[in-house]
């Protein structure tokens, strides 16, 4: 039996600046994992992400990534998503000094 | 140092000219990244987490002031003002935009560096002893045979695509400084009974997932025959290693699974081709190349200010006892320069430390730096009755920490800070332990000591041989530490052993420590080291302080 399929955003890094972003579903980029779309349902998965790898122009490796409803939108499960979310650890460099000014 | 010709020059302004095409296509939509991603590999452009990440070479280790100036220039303008110097001696740019990097390559060009071939299964930036040159204990300076290395390799249109990525080290001393064990391919200068130098050939050798030790290939290799006979070793790699396994792809698997004999009669046989087509113009360009690595002329000068100093001042004594290295010349001294100063990122300089370092060297240091594959700076040659007018430079810029191959003297790799390939974090790890043991005012106890830190089995942080080596995993969606210890990294390279289950990203450091104490409780003399006392007593007793609760139940 195939598992059962859990809540999914589509993230990709921007193709100039590299940075994390997230499909939203009024199909646009945010460069905040909390305005991504939630995606509960499988087939909505494959067309989402189908719809993001079209456009190789702007953006690189898109993928699916597990998350769930927080109170904000959607966040992160796993810490990879987590930090890709935020930034790294050692210096206050990344989202979580940029996020204000997006 | 080495200084480009017009061929060489024009080598390096026509490649950055290409990649400035090739990114404005892929910019442009003309290329997908399917299509440009081995191109800008080619070039040292990763894609990490958070950003692009460019690689550059810094070949053998060896900087003069004005490269160090530039890669701060470089860190300022189009990066986040810092760089991350990495064990194989490149520094790394974690924020540049890839509308920025032609520009970047550009600068680099400016000053004769490069981040050729910092990527990709080809040959990789050569690198060497930091001490190359300076040390009390080599046979000659081993840079001139990298240079050569580094030329035959650059664009050998034979082995860019290898099976897998492939690393060449130059030693040239007793010490190994430069992890010649670990390494694909080193070539170690060496003298014979007769008193003549040549070549002994070590391959195989690597960490990562299989971590295996260097094994001879070859003990005693003529001069004049090393370029035909690593040319016969690569291309017997490229034919014999295997391509339908990532894991399986590189050399130390092609002589694990071949054996090591069988390994040197191909390399013979394909030896016998090539020695004839190397017509003696390789040598040559070695006799040329040799004559920009002359010695500095060394300044005679009394020492009594170092001596004044050394005696007045603890501070600067304790910095001297423990970051200086003998030099050949009596009066001058190796110094190292800790970029791991507590609490900061190991490996990390500012764009103001690069440019203090570039100072020093050009007023005090005969305009040498060097970058060490344990990630701090070198200036390799001091005269001693500069020392503390350094000491005082590198004070005001954070660089004055006394704690070279002390505890604290972290290797840590980028780790999930950074790195896309990562399976958990090294950068806080290591952070976390030099602050726990400064606050302890342990670490001058302890001595020498050697932890090593990777964020994942790749082991770009060297972990399998660090006295303690930190691996960094993802356990069911969860930041573990795995535990080895008695690795070691020199000349007598052990792989360490693994100490049992891993710990939470919480438990770590409280794990470090109780070794530590473990380890204070049972050395036999203070000047006995943790990997002595490693190597007298085995895992047992450190095992039963790593995990107590199962001691407990042992005994009980
Ligand atoms: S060891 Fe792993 S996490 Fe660390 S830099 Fe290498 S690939 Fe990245």
């Amino acid at each position: 039996m195939a598992r059962a399929f859990t809540p999914k955003i589509v993230t990709a890094n921007a193709l100039i600046e590299g940075d994390v972003i997230y499909l939203t579903a009024d199909d646009t980029w945010s460069r905040n994992h909390a305005d991504a779309e939630l995606i509960t349902d499988e087939a909505r998965a494959a067309v989402r992400l189908a719809f993001a790898e079209a456009q190789q122009d702007f953006l690189v490796g898109a993928y699916l990534a597990d998350a769930v409803e927080g109170d904000a939108g959607p966040a992160p499960t796993h810490f990879r998503e987590e930090f890709r979310s935020v930034g790294p650890s050692n210096y206050n460099h990344g989202k979580q000094v940029e996020q204000n000014n997006v | 140092m080495y200084k480009y010709n017009d061929f060489d020059e024009g080598f390096l302004r026509a490649r950055t000219a290409q990649f400035r095409k090739q990114v404005e296509r892929r910019i442009a939509g003309n290329l997908t990244e399917e299509e440009f991603r081995p191109l800008r590999l080619m070039n040292g452009l990763y894609l990490q987490l958070h950003a692009y990440m460019l690689r550059v070479a810094i070949p053998y280790g060896t900087l003069n002031s004005r490269q160090m100036d530039q890669l701060a220039y470089i860190a300022d303008t189009w990066d986040k003002g810092y760089g991350h110097f990495t064990t194989r001696q490149n520094i790394q740019y974690n924020w540049p935009k890839l509308s920025d990097v032609p520009d970047m390559l550009d600068a680099l060009a400016d000053v004769q560096m490069h981040a050729n071939q910092t990527s990709g299964n080809t040959i990789r930036n050569v690198t060497s002893d930091p001490f190359a040159g300076a040390a009390i204990d080599e046979i000659e300076d081993p840079r001139p045979v990298a240079e050569l290395l580094r030329q035959w390799s650059t664009d050998h249109p034979e082995f860019q695509f290898l099976g897998r990525k492939f690393k060449i080290a130059v030693g040239a001393s007793e010490a190994d400084r430069a992890v010649l064990k670990s390494h694909d391919l080193a070539v170690n200068i060496v003298r014979n009974d007769a008193g003549e130098t040549g070549y002994q050939i070590l391959v195989g050798g690597g960490l990562g997932r299989t971590p295996m030790v260097g094994k001879v290939l070859n003990e005693f290799l003529p001069r004049e025959d090393l370029l035909p006979y690593v040319e016969a070793v690569l291309s017997v790699y490229n034919l014999l290693g295997r391509r339908d396994n990532k894991y399986k792809a590189r050399i130390k698997i092609t002589v694990h699974e071949n054996g090591l004999d069988t390994i040197r009669a191909l390399v013979d046989e394909r030896f016998a081709e090539l020695r004839p087509t190397f017509a003696g113009g390789d040598q040559e360009l070695l006799d040329e190349i040799r004559t920009h690595f002359q010695p500095p002329q060394f300044k005679n000068a009394p020492i009594d200010a170092f001596e004044a100093a050394y005696e007045s001042d603890p501070v600067f004594r304790s910095w001297a006892d423990t970051n200086l290295a003998p030099h050949k010349n009596e009066n001058y001294a190796i110094a190292t320069i800790s970029l791991k100063k507590h609490g900061e990122t190991p490996g990390d300089a500012t764009s103001a430390q690069m440019r203090q370092l570039a100072q020093i060297a050009r007023e005090y240091a005969h305009d040498e730096l060097r970058i060490s594959h344990e990630q701090n700076v070198i200036l390799p040659h001091v005269h001693k009755s500069h020392l503390p007018a350094i000491h005082a430079l590198l004070r005001s810029e954070g660089l004055a920490t006394a704690n070279i191959g002390l505890i604290s003297d972290i290797i840590a790799c980028p780790g999930m800070d950074y790195c896309a390939l990562a399976t958990a974090r090294s950068i806080p790890v290591a952070q976390k332990i030099a602050t726990r043991f400064d606050e302890l005012k342990l670490e001058h106890e302890i001595g020498a000591l050697k932890i090593k830190i990777s964020g994942c089995i790749n082991a770009c942080g060297h972990h399998h041989v660090g006295h303690i080596g930190i691996l960094g995993l993802d356990r069911a969606g969860v930041e573990n530490y795995q535990i080895t210890l008695g690795g070691d990294g020199t000349e007598t390279t052990v792989i360490g052993e693994r100490a049992g289950p891993g710990f939470a990203y919480d438990e770590i450091v409280p794990a470090i420590e109780r070794l530590i104490h473990a380890y204070l409780e049972l050395r036999d003399s203070e000047e006995e080291t943790f990997l002595q006392a490693y190597r007298r007593l085995g895992m047992a007793p450190f095992k039963d302080a790593l995990y107590p609760e199962a001691a407990k139940k042992n005994a009980a």
